[in-house]
């Protein structure tokens, strides 16, 4: 152990000597080249495979792509989506709300049906929904346990698509009401108590202080729910609605050709989950305002900012 | 300086507050007399804040009651007993009662304008256009015009500290409650605050400060309240409190802080 004394120390020399520019050589990282050239031949063996491969029968993928009986499956599957959304949302809200309240009856309800629809697997719930006429005949609004005014035949009232979209949005509900929940709890105490002493009406303070800062919590569990739903609806095909995935099985029963056919389902999923998520980057922006010190910049001008930086570093 | 509850802003009676086992307050009463500034000071978890919280309403009282420009808060009477009033009730009588939180509490995705008019707007009904106009007047009082539309997050701690001030007196309050308003703050900007309360003080505002800035209790206040143990220890006039105190305890807390 001998201690470095200031005589023997090694000299340093100071920045503002002659030889003192002293610039800093980034470090060499061969290792990552290689890794990186690897990554891009097995790449481009995958894209030569799916370009050469005649089993994946791209001439039959481009008959039925965009064939009419496939494009009215992916309305199917939007508007199955869509409805399981906002339904199962808006009903997600009102089941958060409850499980927020004071009352324990409403808080106990709530625990419950989230804990009954989480627990009951969705396949199960839509044949359950499907055969809701075997149980009940007819549905009629009335009097608790008396005499009904109006009644319809079950069968009339839920076909095989309202059953669907019943059993999407019951599901989805239980997940929505607790994401939703997540988000209000994630609110800083302090600005509900900020708006009680400003005396703000109760359902203003919901509205317009905590929902709009809950939504940054929620936003991204939300979008998460949405693609899931979108790509979830496919397990309706066992109810025999002419969504995506259910058409799909119908054309290559006939035809024979699997292969080419999935990839019609997956380039319509992927294409479709795409535009979901350019819409959930936008929707996050837009509530993220004033939470950060500056806006992180869009796709669009990260892009442009790079280009002029590299003009720039070559100039 | 108790007792003559008809003259009094704001009057506090015997009121008592207990959480779980811990009981905060322990019998207070106070008067604080239209157009002057008490300011609390006392050892933390000595109740001061509970108390101010109290007068609001924002804490539910166990005993006692609060009256501000003599009306109850949060309760009604009847013969015999205090009935709590509901919600709806409360917040209306909370708009005339403004409040500054120590960690300012502004609404982070509003700008500094929609911070100010938002309770006007949305609880008093004052139509937009003249909230509008009546938050930039407060906000040039706290020399911040220029920041009207900024979010709360682009601002120093100091400055959003005179927002908040400026949001509280957009209700045209009848008593400014201050809780700790500069204990979140650097030591550098906790005089622009004070500026600001002080400048307040000088308007005829009432107000009740709770706080450990003792040369503004000295400066500003017309009735310093020393609390200890959830009991007021002793009031009376800066000079008197801070500089002849009569008990151990009030003796023994200046000792440490000055």
């Amino acid at each position: 152990m001998t201690a470095l004394t200031p005589e023997k120390a090694p000299p340093l020399r100071r920045p503002d000597e002659p030889a003192g520019q002293l610039t800093i050589v980034p470090h060499r990282r061969p290792w990552r080249l290689v890794a990186g050239l690897a990554a891009l031949v097995l790449a481009a063996q995958f894209l030569h495979g799916l370009a050469v491969n005649p089993g994946w029968d791209w001439p039959t993928f481009r008959a039925f792509v965009f064939s009419d009986s496939i494009l009215r499956a992916v309305g199917t599957t939007l508007q199955l989506t869509a409805y399981g959304t906002v339904l199962g949302f808006a009903l997600g809200a009102v089941i958060a709300a409850l499980r927020l309240s004071g009352s324990p009856v409403l808080r106990t309800i709530a625990w419950t049906y989230v804990w009954a629809f989480r627990s009951i697997p969705l396949i199960v719930q839509l044949v359950f929904w499907f055969n809701l006429a075997y149980l009940y005949k007819r549905i009629g609004i009335g009097i608790p346990f008396g005499p009904s005014f109006v009644s319809f035949g079950t069968m009339d009232l839920l076909g095989a698509l309202g059953a669907a979209v019943l059993g999407l949005a019951l599901h989805q509900a239980a997940y929505a009401a607790e994401i939703i929940r997540g988000g209000v709890l994630a609110v800083d105490a302090g600005q509900l108590e900020a708006a009680a002493a400003l005396g703000i009406p109760r359902f203003r303070q919901a509205w317009r202080i905590v929902l709009p800062q809950a939504m940054r919590g929620i936003l991204p569990n939300a979008a998460n729910e949405v693609v899931s739903l979108f790509k979830g609806t496919s397990i309706v095909y066992v109810m025999a609605i002419g969504e995506l995935f259910y058409q799909v099985q119908v054309i290559y029963g006939r035809t024979g050709r699997v292969v080419p056919l999935l990839m019609v389902a997956t380039v319509w999923y992927v294409l479709l989950t795409t535009a979901l998520s350019l819409v959930q980057y936008y929707v996050e922006r837009y509530f993220a305002r004033g939470s950060e010190r500056d806006a992180p910049p869009t796709p669009w001008q990260r892009l442009r900012a790079a280009v002029t930086e590299s003009k720039e570093k070559r100039a | 300086m108790s007792g003559d509850g008809a003259t009094a802003m704001v009057e506090v009676r015997g009121v008592h507050k207990r959480f779980g086992r811990l009981e905060v307050l322990r019998g207070i009463d106070l008067d604080v007399r239209p157009g002057t500034v008490t300011v609390v000071l006392g050892p933390s978890g000595s109740g001061k804040s509970t108390l101010l919280r109290a007068v609001n309403h924002l804490e539910k009282l166990d005993r006692g009651y609060v009256r501000v420009d003599g009306e109850l808060i949060g309760v009604r009477a009847d013969r015999t007993r205090l009935h709590e009033l509901a919600e709806k009730r409360i917040l209306r009588q909370r708009q005339r009662i403004g409040f500054v939180f120590q960690n300012f509490n502004l609404f982070p995705h509003l700008t500094v304008l929609e911070n100010l008019v938002e309770a006007p707007v949305g609880a008093l009904g004052v139509p937009k256009a003249r909230a509008r106009a009546r938050a930039l007047e407060l906000l040039e009082r706290v020399g911040l015009a220029d920041k009207a539309a900024e979010y709360p997050r682009r601002l120093s701690g100091g400055q959003q500290q005179r927002v908040a001030i400026a949001r509280a007196l957009a209700l045209e309050p009848k008593v400014l409650l201050f809780d700790e308003p500069t204990s979140a703050l650097d030591p550098e900007l906790v005089g622009e605050v004070l500026d600001v309360i002080k400048d307040l003080a000088r308007t005829g505002t009432t107000m009740i400060v709770v706080t450990h800035e003792i040369g503004f209790a000295r400066e500003v206040a017309d009735t310093v309240v020393f609390m200890d143990g959830g009991v007021v220890v002793e009031q009376g006039p800066p000079a008197q409190v801070l500089d002849d105190p009569q008990h151990e305890r009030t003796r023994a807390f200046l000792a440490k802080v000055l």
